[in-house]
């Protein structure tokens, strides 16, 4: 029985970090109304950015942390002017299409750089022994990770200027146009971020398990599935909802082979789609 | 005569928001039926409720004699039974002409691609757009796309048509043209339900009004009674006798 | 009245070449180029039915071929079928699979139906991986014998072609018949504007299933026949991620909502990969350019290259579908 509590721990830990993934999509989706297929690709990014920085500098990965923030940052600027200023207020298909199109550009280019083979990053944190069960100490500083970045975020939101405009515009953007607020400005910010978020979440993940190039796909879907369940517009919610996640694959992988997980997590996305069609804590987005 | 339009006891909320509120009222053939109240009454809420795409909580909506409560918005037309939106809904990329063949194949008489094409064009010209046909929806006037609106519904040969505010946003010779539309289509046999905000039109057209306010039914009758009652005149009118004023001829 | 559209002769004759060409002089490779180009036209042309026609963007499109090539294995490898019968069967009953796939996610609108498409892919991947009687992760491989009731595997490989052939102009037909058709106009209603469409009389959940399920049949067939040439099938071959999102950028690129865009567009791009797969400096970037290519056409001409036509030669709306 223990045996699956320590599975059910361990998943709550990384179910944070996934969390942390879907909040960059989910402020995205919820800012501009723009389902950024990039997600994947970005989550990847940051995997192999915290690898290049850590074989370069050998520092603490944890503080490493904050240079891959700054990483995030640029590429989501980047990938703003490049793809999605051009597209926001057209349809979902242009949108969708944009976005999978810098999607494609960014795993071609990652592939011919990296080819497909496993990455690692080697930084290792001494873990907590409870009785016959080892809680790694990446796992740990993983989730201690994604929730103060959650904190972080949640207080940007909410008690700075830049942070509201955000939400001004997020909720209604000709109004707040018309309040002064440059929606161009916001917009780009806003989807910087939630690709710095991407970033982040991946760059946490490159300390958990080894990673290749292709790997941010299967984080894109569980995100997809996080932002489903929490609704959008609210940090915590993703967070939450990202533990639920995680919860749910400690409970079944000791008893389902991995390659079972995606049909089941597909599952669960579809049935959460059509039952719960307003998140199960904030607001759905028009699709 | 019965009723073409019966509705009972309809009721309807959104979360904690009463929209409507245990409204009845009935149409017969060939009238017009005008529908006022202050923004935010209800009147859309009900026009929803009466082609299905809202489910009402309570009550009951007859029409022709078949119970329509639960009938989604497509098998309500196919009664006889269509409708206009106050924010127009063009099928922008479509033309003009294939918009309306859409109206005549899934309307009432569910017309085959060749003979809708025919009655659409037939409408067309009712409506005064057979000149742009061929025109791409999008590209229409505000006045136009109006016009489509309703040449759309017309193609799906209703016994009753919901008009919602298809008179905001046009300028006064496109007002006058389209009050002759409606009557024009009265007059060929076919009910008409209209929400509408001008008083000009609604004196002028229906033979008789209901009044929404808050989701209630405040009034109900012919409209020189309803214009001049006291509580239709605070909710809505402002003034006892404005639309007396308004609709002076002289 | 189908036969009195022009376009309907300009198909019959692609056709045509298509099958004179290679024969003329039993040139092997040119078979070979186009049996690609011509599986390339049959995924977009049916994607079109999805995303051009009815305006939902199906990402997981290759899974309907994927699992007609699997179901047209089985049935002429472990039960030995006529070729012509598998591959029909493989059709209907992956048309019946993309009806009941269609039940689950159709109610979903715009992104959520897209992702949503993706997920049936991944997990009918993951389902076929684990599937004993389709050898899970190794797949199926074909014995020559399979080949002895066509006239040996030469023999084989030309009738797999013709046949190829067939469901390429049977697409493009397919397409046209809709275009011009009341179920297509309800559906190009859906298209523009689902909640109008309704109010309209047009029974949209009806018709999206149906569109759903067609658009599965013929690729499926195409799936059949194909895996059978090439002898072999297996999980990552068939429900190949990639194929699916070419299958769009050759959509976008040759003109969604047309016939023939979807025809050029896949040509185009086929000739395209082909070209970049083979040069060995530009294979790593295939993808690279693919996303490149459909990047600048979403930004620049969401049209297409038809799209431009019909801007410049409106007449050619009427003869070029």
């Amino acid at each position: 029985m223990s045996g699956i509590l320590a599975s059910m721990i361990d998943g709550v830990l990384v179910g944070a970090v996934y969390g942390l993934a879907a909040m960059g999509l989910s402020l995205i989706w919820g800012v501009m109304d723009v389902i950024n297929l990039t997600h994947g690709a970005m989550i990847a990014l940051g995997m192999f950015c915290m690898y290049l920085l850590y074989a370069a500098t050998g520092i603490n990965a944890y503080l490493l942390l904050l240079p891959t923030i700054g990483f995030g940052l640029v590429i989501g600027l980047v990938v703003y002017w490049m793809a999605v200023h051009w597209v926001v207020g057209r349809s979902m298909l242009m949108s969708l299409l944009s976005t999978f199109a810098v999607n494609m550009m960014v795993i071609g280019i990652g592939t011919a750089v990296w080819s497909t083979s496993p990455y690692n990053v080697n930084f290792v944190l001494p873990g907590i022994t409870m009785g016959a069960y080892t809680f790694t100490g990446n796992h740990i500083a993983a989730a201690i990770s994604a929730v103060v970045i959650a904190l972080a975020l949640q207080l940007f939101l909410y008690r700075t200027r830049t942070g509201k405009a955000i939400r001004a515009v997020a909720d209604n953007r000709e109004a707040a146009e018309l309040m002064g607020i440059s929606s161009t400005a916001v917009l780009s910010i806003a989807f910087a971020i939630g690709i710095a978020l991407a970033c982040t979440s991946g760059a946490l993940v490159s300390t958990l398990f080894p990673f290749t190039i292709l790997s941010g796909a299967v984080y894109q879907l569980k995100s997809f599935v996080v932002t489903i369940l929490a609704g959008l517009g609210k940090p915590f919610g993703a967070l939450v909802a990202g533990v639920l996640l995680g919860l749910l694959e400690g409970v079944v992988t000791p008893f389902i082979a991995v390659s079972w997980i995606p049909l089941i997590e597909f599952g669960l996305f579809v049935v959460v789609l059509v039952a719960f069609p307003q998140g199960i804590f904030g607001k759905r987005a028009t699709a | 005569m019965s009723a073409l339009l019966e509705v009972r006891g309809v009721s309807k909320r959104f979360g904690g928001l009463v929209a409507v509120s245990d409204v009845s009222f009935s149409i017969a053939e060939g009238e017009i039926l005008g529908l006022i109240g202050p923004n935010g009454a209800g009147k859309t809420t009900l026009f929803n409720i009466v082609n299905g795409v809202y489910k009402a909580d309570q009550g009951s909506i007859t029409f022709a004699g078949k119970d329509i409560t639960r009938y989604s918005p497509d098998k309500v037309v196919h009664l006889g039974l269509a409708r206009t939106h106050q924010i127009v809904k063009p099928l922008n990329d479509l033309t003009v002409l294939d918009n309306v063949t859409v109206g005549a194949c899934f309307g009432r008489e569910y017309l085959d691609m060749a003979a809708a094409r025919k009655v659409a064009s037939e409408v067309l010209q009712q409506v005064g757009l057979g000149d742009r046909a061929d025109l791409v929806a999008r590209s229409l006037t505000i006045a136009g796309k109006k016009r489509l609106e309703v040449a759309r519904a017309l193609a799906a040969k209703p016994k009753l048509l919901l008009l919602d505010e298809v008179l905001a946003g046009l300028n006064p010779t496109e007002v006058a043209t389209m009050i002759e539309l409606v009557r024009k289509i009265r007059d060929s046999g076919i009910s008409v339900l209209m929400i509408e905000h001008l008083m000009q039109a609604i004196m002028s057209l229906s033979n008789r009004v209901v009044v929404l306010n808050l989701g209630r039914k405040l009034a109900e009758g012919l409209p020189d009674e309803v214009v001049h009652n006291s509580d239709v005149v605070e909710a809505y009118l402002g003034f006892p006798d404005i639309v007396d004023k308004l609709t002076r001829t002289d | 009245m189908i036969l009195r559209r022009p376009f309907f002769w300009i198909i019959l004759l692609i056709a045509a070449g298509f099958i004179y060409a290679p024969l003329h002089g039993n040139n092997v490779s040119l078979r070979e180029d186009l049996i690609l180009i011509a599986i390339a036209i049959i995924l977009a042309s049916n994607l079109n039915l999805m995303i051009g026609y009815t305006g939902y963007v199906n990402f997981g499109h290759i899974v309907f071929y994927g699992l007609g090539g699997y179901v047209g294995l089985y049935l002429t490898t472990v039960r030995g079928w006529n070729l012509v019968l598998s591959a029909l069967v493989a059709g209907v009953v992956v048309s019946l699979c993309g009806f009941l796939f269609g039940l689950a996610i159709l109610r979903l609108r715009g992104a959520y139906f897209a992702l949503a498409t993706i997920g049936i892919l991944q997990a009918v991947q993951a389902f076929v991986s684990n599937f004993d009687p389709w050898g899970r992760s190794t797949g199926m491989y074909l014995s020559f014998a399979s080949y002895q009731p066509l006239g040996g595997a030469r023999r084989a490989l030309w009738i797999t072609y013709f046949l190829i052939i067939a469901v390429m102009a049977l697409s493009m037909i397919l397409s046209l018949a809709i275009k011009n058709s009341k179920f297509g106009l309800g559906l190009f209603a859906i298209r523009e504007d689902e909640d109008a469409a309704v109010v309209l009389g047009v029974n949209a959940t009806l018709y999206k299933a149906i569109i759903y399920s067609v658009s599965a049949f013929l690729p499926a067939v195409a799936g059949a026949l194909m895996f059978f040439k090439n002898g072999m099938i297996d999980p990552s071959i068939a429900f190949e991620y990639m194929l699916s999102l070419e299958g769009i950028v050759m959509l976008m690129l040759g003109g969604q909502g047309s016939v023939i865009g979807a025809a050029l567009g896949g040509t185009l791009y086929e000739k395209l990969r082909s070209y970049l797969l083979t040069s060995p400096v530009l294979s790593n970037f295939h993808l690279v350019i693919a996303g490149g290519l459909l990047l600048m056409v979403v930004l620049f001409a969401p049209g297409g290259l038809i799209g431009w036509l019909y801007r410049w030669v409106p007449r050619s709306r009427k003869v070029i579908e």
